[in-house]
């Protein structure tokens, strides 16, 4: 994955740019120890590093305000961390880059029950939003697997979704307003706390814009009453291609599940080895998640299980307490890690339409014959959202190219089916190269043209969702910044 | 004028001398001034998808074209767009595309989220004759920028729809609504805001002060839907109002009327949207001295019927929301129909209409741009 080559101006310029940061920050809100900041070489896509020239940790909307400004006067690339979870090196940095780290802003600013909102400081924990209202019964929806980590500011650049977005949506359909720091110092608010705010929808644009377009420093965010009660049914199938039948008679049926869950044979038996959690030895594996009172979860549970009968099932075990629920969920839950026992993986997040799933699901298997690397499939079947694991051996020579080159196939196989590259991780500079085979120029140059408005040196994650060759040009333009 | 292709569309802008009035069936209001456009020769539905909950239709394909073919499978477009003819006084067929430039949603959109939600990916033309596609037919898609949700909303100023993909829902089994009466309107929002706090899935709820009634809707299973207005019942005896419930067919009747907003039809005055926030409601309704008015969205969305030219942005002072005028009488003309944006978000708005439209030839007048 090639990075731009550094701007030797500003790192030579390195000591100036620090000491100006320096004089508007408390002391421990400026890193540039060459040693601390390591610290912030890299997110989850831990293939990729580097360290940044330096590390900024604000306190305050004012205080990011301050240090953009100082960057924008400088020319110098900013890129944007929340907890720094990101599975697409969305917060990758360069080394002529600032790195702004929003973790010292996890306030909550306000909840209001009645209106069915709260205001956070982004550096929040996705986790930690849902904490502080869950004791009133309570909770914020979007529930990405990194949840204990990630921060809302992360989740606001990604579009972050999770294992519930079937009913509830994902970030962008839970997002009310945010108070946001242009990349000159500006701050500007956008929505607030009602639906839909008036003009051009600005709110949905900046959601899912990977810290390209403005650093988000507070959010107003809907919240939700938590349900009676929910239960899942974990179900069975000799065949794939029986399994997403399945998935589709469910959804047509008029049951909206929260959750459907789905895992292939080499998860389930990754997952089998390592959490032991009593799943059948089959080729596919669906749990499937309802809410509702007791008796409306019975009801619903009674029709899913009416349909997968008619699918002849291997197996199927309906919760009906807590333990079994917890129990049925534990293997999933466990996948990520199980696959991470076996191997090094890289995760994929392409999406399809689920009435291809299991062509898909085959051609994926003939892949990973033919490039000689496992993979494991466990995603949300529900809407598509695929979470193909690719095992290969960081050590081997050569192995992480092969993976990447089989990943990039997968991704392309996602496009054609009339899907696409990423679901709920972002592009970052994972997928950044794959963009032309989603989008034609035109495409791409609407979307380039949205960043050449809200930030038109381009120095925020500048070398991100792009890719390189058509932004060549547009980083860094029309700075010039006496040495 | 009118098309007939998507490449007829694009050698009308590129040879257009002057500004354009894209629309639809021109039923909502927000066709501008200039050469009219008629994008309604796009017509039809492309795919159909009942198993994975999407449809892809042609810009100009009929609302009413799609409802049938969703109803013949039991699905439905979930954000409940209202029909304008009436409350407008139009005559035109809506349009889908229509549907997505003005974002319309209707009551459902407490519950479930607006038009723009709902929309997955989109092909259009931009202002110098360029295709442009974003998103797709997926759910999920964080694939660069979200350009879908810009153009939802946009009022016809970015661009002009020639496709667009949406998600659709499974219809319920069956529906209700409980009837609250005789609520003054803080209590009438108070009841709504309890109600919503509820784990009970309330999919609306609206207050009509002229008749003192809310109403508050659930969806699901009849036994669920049973439950449920059980429940509620319980939880709201304490509101004092008599409680009475509707079933399916008079519930159906009465939220395509308060979708329609037929409270404010058939008399003069203009009809303004605020959104704000639910609890600061009442007090709002009560700065605005309006002829009538209708709460939906749980108090979220004000409905107005004023006295032509009153300027209501005036009455109601700063609060957490914004207003439109939809409906203008004509001493109402100078006001602006969008809420005018401050400085900062005013700029990044005539900053992306530059791109998208350099040469300014679509819908111009229908964003107010402050300046």
């Amino acid at each position: 994955m090639d990075m731009p080559t550094p701007d030797a101006g500003i790192i030579a310029r390195k000591a100036r740019i620090v000491a100006r940061l320096r004089a508007v920050l408390p002391q421990a809100a400026v890193i540039d120890d060459v040693h601390e900041t390591r610290a912030y070489e890299c997110d989850a896509l831990t293939a990729y590093k580097c360290p940044p020239l330096a590390v900024t940790l604000p306190a305050s909307t004012e205080e990011v305000s301050t240090v953009l400004r100082i960057c924008h006067e400088e020319g110098v690339p900013v890129v944007p961390r929340g907890s720094g979870t990101s599975l697409a090196g969305g917060a990758l940095p360069t080394a002529d880059s600032v790195v702004l780290g929003v973790a010292r802003m996890a306030e909550v600013l306000e909840v209001d029950y009645d209106n069915r909102l709260m205001r956070v400081q982004t550096g929040r924990t996705n986790l930690s939003v849902t904490g502080a209202v869950e004791e009133d019964g309570f909770f914020y929806a979007p529930d990405p697997s990194s949840q204990l980590a990630c921060a809302i500011a992360g989740n606001i650049a990604m579009n972050s979704g999770g294992a519930h977005c079937l009913k509830y949506g994902v970030t962008t359909n839970n997002l009310l307003g945010v108070t946001m720091v242009m990349m000159d110092g500006e701050v500007v608010e956008i929505g607030g706390g009602f639906m839909d705010a008036g003009g051009l929808d600005l709110l949905g644009v900046i959601c899912g814009s990977e810290g390209q377009l403005g650093v988000v420093t507070e959010a107003t965010l809907r919240i939700l009453p938590k349900p009676e009660g929910a239960r899942p049914v974990l179900m069975g199938f000799d065949d794939n291609a029986v399994a997403g039948a399945c998935v589709s008679d469910i959804i047509k049926a008029g049951v909206l599940p929260v959750a459907i869950e789905f895992m292939d044979r080499p998860c389930i038996e990754a997952t089998e080895a390592f959490a032991h959690a009593g799943y059948p030895m089959c080729e596919a594996l669906l749990i499937v998640e309802v809410e509702g009172s007791d008796a409306e979860i019975d009801h619903q549970l009674q029709l899913i299980k009416e349909i997968a009968q008619r699918h002849n099932p291997v197996e199927l075990r309906e919760s009906t307490s807590a333990e079994e629920s917890a129990a049925i969920w534990l293997g999933r839950k466990s996948a990520f890690g199980a696959m991470g026992q076996i191997n090094d993986y890289m995760c994929l997040d392409g999406t399809i339409p689920v009435t291809e799933l299991p062509m898909v699901l085959r051609r994926i298997g003939e892949m990973s014959d033919s490039y000689g690397l496992k993979v494991g499939n466990v995603f949300h079947a529900g809407d598509g959202n695929m979470h193909p694991l690719i095992l290969f051996d960081a050590n081997k020579p050569g192995d992480l190219e092969k993976c990447e080159a089989f990943g990039a196939d997968i991704l392309r196989l996602c496009v054609e089916v009339g899907g696409c590259l990423t679901g709920e991780h972002g592009v970052g500079i994972e997928k950044r190269d794959l963009m032309h085979v989603q989008y034609a120029p035109a495409d791409l140059e609407a979307q380039l043209a949205v960043k050449d408005v809200f930030d038109p040196a381009w120095l925020l994650n500048p070398a991100k969702v792009f890719p390189l060759d058509v932004t060549e040009g547009r980083r860094g333009r029309g700075v010039s910044v006496a040495a | 004028m009118r098309v007939a292709s998507e490449a007829d569309l694009v050698e009308a802008v590129r040879s257009a001398a002057g500004p354009l009035s894209l629309r639809g069936g021109n039923t909502r209001g927000m066709a501008g001034t200039g050469t009219a456009l008629s994008l309604a020769g796009l017509r039809g539905i492309t795919l159909y998808e009942p198993g994975a909950l999407t449809l892809v239709a042609q810009a100009g394909t009929p609302v009413a074209e799609i409802e049938t073919a969703l109803t013949a499978e039991g699905q439905r477009l979930a954000f409940e767009p209202m029909d304008h003819r009436a409350l407008m006084g139009t005559t035109g067929e809506p349009t889908i595309g229509g549907v997505f430039a003005a974002n319309v949603s209707g009551p459902r959109r407490l519950a479930v989220g607006a038009a723009r939600d709902f929309l997955l990916g989109v092909r259009y033309v931009d202002g110098q004759g360029n295709i442009v596609k974003n998103g797709g037919r997926v759910m999920k898609n964080v694939t660069g920028y979200d350009l879908v949700k810009l153009l939802a909303g946009s009022r016809g100023t970015l661009g002009a729809l020639t496709e667009v993909s949406l998600k659709v829902l499974p219809e319920p089994e069956t529906s209700a609504t409980l009837v609250l009466s005789d609520l003054d309107d803080p209590a009438a929002i108070a009841a709504m805001a309890q109600a919503m706090r509820s784990p009970f899935e309330v999919t609306a709820a609206a207050h009509d002060p002229a008749q003192r009634r809310t109403y508050l809707r659930l969806e699901g299973f009849e036994a669920s839907v049973t439950y449920r207005i059980g429940r509620l019942k319980d939880l709201l005896s304490a509101t004092g109002a008599a409680l009475e419930s509707l079933a399916a067919k008079p519930s159906t009747t009465l939220w395509r009327d308060l979708r329609d907003v037929t409270a404010l039809h058939g008399a003069q005055g203009d009809v303004w949207r605020v959104h704000c926030r639910p609890t600061e409601a009442p007090a709002l309704a009560a700065k605005a001295g309006a002829e009538a008015h209708l709460y939906d969205w749980a108090g979220g969305l004000i409905w107005l019927r004023m006295a032509p030219g009153a300027d209501l942005r005036a009455r109601l002072g700063r609060y957490n929301g914004h207003a439109t005028l939809l409906r203008a009488d004509e001493a109402a003309q100078a006001l602006p129909r969008q809420e005018p944006e401050a400085p900062g978000v005013a700029r990044l708005t005539a900053g992306l209409r530059a791109k998208f439209d350099p040469r300014g030839i679509f819908n111009a007048e229908a964003l107010a741009l402050s300046t």
